[in-house]
């Protein structure tokens, strides 16, 4: 078979990078995205050390004609995509409810929901037209648990998760798959800004069956995995990559 | 792929559907996998000849998951073949039997929780002192424990009892994952919707394809293997930080 062609979101940092990296050593093709492009430039060296065919493309996921010029870019390049992964997210600001603002919301939802939506968008019409592909949306375990100061990060997961089911409805009468990932606390910077110090992490540990923080790479080779054909006869579905923090 | 090479894998009720699935899955991977029946003896050796044709390794165990001392009998059985170390449990076996409420007799709805939530749970208990940090647990869990996949309107639903002792399988999962955490022991469960097996005469019947398909997304009835390679990837560590959850492999149905 020849060499799927994979395009990342938010594909610079954690997550993102972990995920590039792990489908770079199972042979894809990749193209990587994000808004910075220096980081993105030494990514994109770095994958072709690990003997990929690689691509970073600058693409910010709010504004839809650069998700659009994204998507059509790799199509350009590769004449397809097989595979998606809308990573690209905000912790937003920390904060209760009655301190939110149109703003911080905005803030928010703008990269995690409507980033999501315009990739979905976007990379459904690619893949629709070609009667195959896997997107794997990235949610969180608080895409479906509430947590105090957190609200409208919560929120923005819990639409992921919506959008995914939706998506997937819509998308499998052309073979088209989608599911989303949701991580735990994984150790990142994200996660670092999140916790915003080491008490805060360690209590958040505490709540992990598993006893530690996940890795990037873990979350990576779940998100590998479904976007894979072993995993043909799963659409719409959330799979929780989290230690146990779920059920903990 | 070898990602289970060095293995050790239990399989119940590996002598058809899923649980076939998942025992060659299993071995394809690289893990030496019991296969364990309870009276499909001739199945079973078929399993196991084609796992070894393919080169790889495996035994059948026979063991009655009815009987109280079912799980126990089995746990020393595996011992005495794998010695200290089991790697891997897929608890697949299980019995189903569609009768309306009305219908439903003690015997039956007995049976269906002995061997469907009690020898699971047994194993788990008795087969503890063998697994350690690494070890991975899977239960067959059914898209009926969240939903009746048989109401038309009007239909009755006759799944209740064996949709039941489901749901008690997916509060397991909780439970046993956020119970053996702390010792590294991981417990998923896998969740298909209605699959080509014999034991689902619902697949085989017009009707039953109809209400199939009608509440799914993907519209295809499944196969065992859509569901044996899932269960695989959960016993490796390629899913090494996933626990406590039931994955639904069920085409998307009631999204």
């Amino acid at each position: 078979m020849k060499k799927p062609v994979v395009l990342i979101t938010g594909a610079l940092t954690g997550i993102g990078r972990a995920t590039a990296i792990a489908f770079a050593k199972d042979g894809a093709r990749l193209v990587v995205s994000g808004r910075r492009e220096t980081e993105g430039k030494a990514l994109e060296a770095e994958l072709r050390r690990l003997d990929a065919e690689a691509a970073f493309i600058q693409a910010d996921v709010r504004h839809e004609d650069e998700v659009r010029n994204l998507v059509d870019q790799t199509v350009a390049r590769f004449g397809r995509i097989d595979a998606a992964v809308n990573n690209a997210g905000t912790e937003g600001l920390r904060g209760l409810v009655v301190d939110q603002t149109a703003e911080s919301y905005a803030a928010t939802f703008d990269t995690n929901v409507l980033g999501v939506l315009l990739s979905l968008k976007h990379e459904l019409r690619v893949m629709t037209a070609q009667k195959s592909g896997s997107i794997v949306n990235i949610s969180s375990t608080y895409g479906h648990q509430g947590a105090a100061g957190a609200s409208v990060y919560v929120g923005s997961k819990h639409a992921v998760e919506g959008i995914t089911k939706s998506a997937a409805l819509e998308g499998a009468a052309s073979g088209v798959r989608v599911n989303a990932v949701a991580p735990g606390p994984t150790d990142t910077g994200m996660l670092d800004r999140f916790t915003g110090n080491p008490q805060n992490k360690a209590a958040l540990v505490s709540t992990v069956p598993l006893g530690r923080l996940g890795k990037p790479d873990e979350i990576a080779r779940a998100i590998v995995f479904v976007a894979s054909a072993s995993a043909s006869f799963m659409t719409g579905q959330v799979v929780s990559v989290d230690g146990g923090k779920a059920v903990g | 792929m070898s990602i289970l090479s060095g293995k050790t894998a239990l399989v119940t009720g590996a002598s058809r559907g899923i649980g076939r699935a998942s025992a060659l899955a299993l071995a394809k991977a690289g893990a030496q996998v019991l296969v364990h029946y309870s009276s499909s003896e001739k199945e079973a050796e078929a399993v196991v000849a084609e796992i070894r044709r393919a080169g790889g390794r495996a035994e059948k165990v026979a063991v009655d998951l009815r009987a109280p001392n079912g799980p126990h009998a089995l746990a020393k059985l595996v011992q005495g073949i794998v010695g200290s170390r089991l790697d891997i449990l897929v608890a697949n076996a299980g019995i189903a039997k569609a009768a309306s409420i009305e219908d439903t007799t003690v015997e039956d709805f007995d049976a269906l929780f002995a061997v469907n939530v009690r020898a699971p749970y047994f194993l788990v208990q008795q087969l503890l002192p063998v697994m350690c940090k690494g070890s991975s647990i899977v239960f067959v869990s059914s898209l009926a424990a969240r939903a009746s996949v048989e109401f038309t309107g009007k239909a009755v639903s006759t799944l209740s009892a064996y949709a039941a002792t489901k749901g008690a399988l997916d509060t397991l999962v909780t439970h046993f994952a956020s119970a053996l955490g702390g010792r590294g022991i991981r417990v998923n469960a896998v969740a298909p919707g209605v699959v080509e097996t014999d034991m689902s005469s619902f697949a085989k019947t017009d009707v039953g394809r109809d209400l199939t398909l009608v509440i799914q997304a993907l519209k295809r009835v499944a196969q065992p293997d859509d569901i044996g390679g899932v269960v695989a990837f959960l016993a490796s560590d390629e899913a090494r930080w996933i626990t406590g959850d039931t994955v639904r492999v069920d085409g998307g149905s009631k999204l």
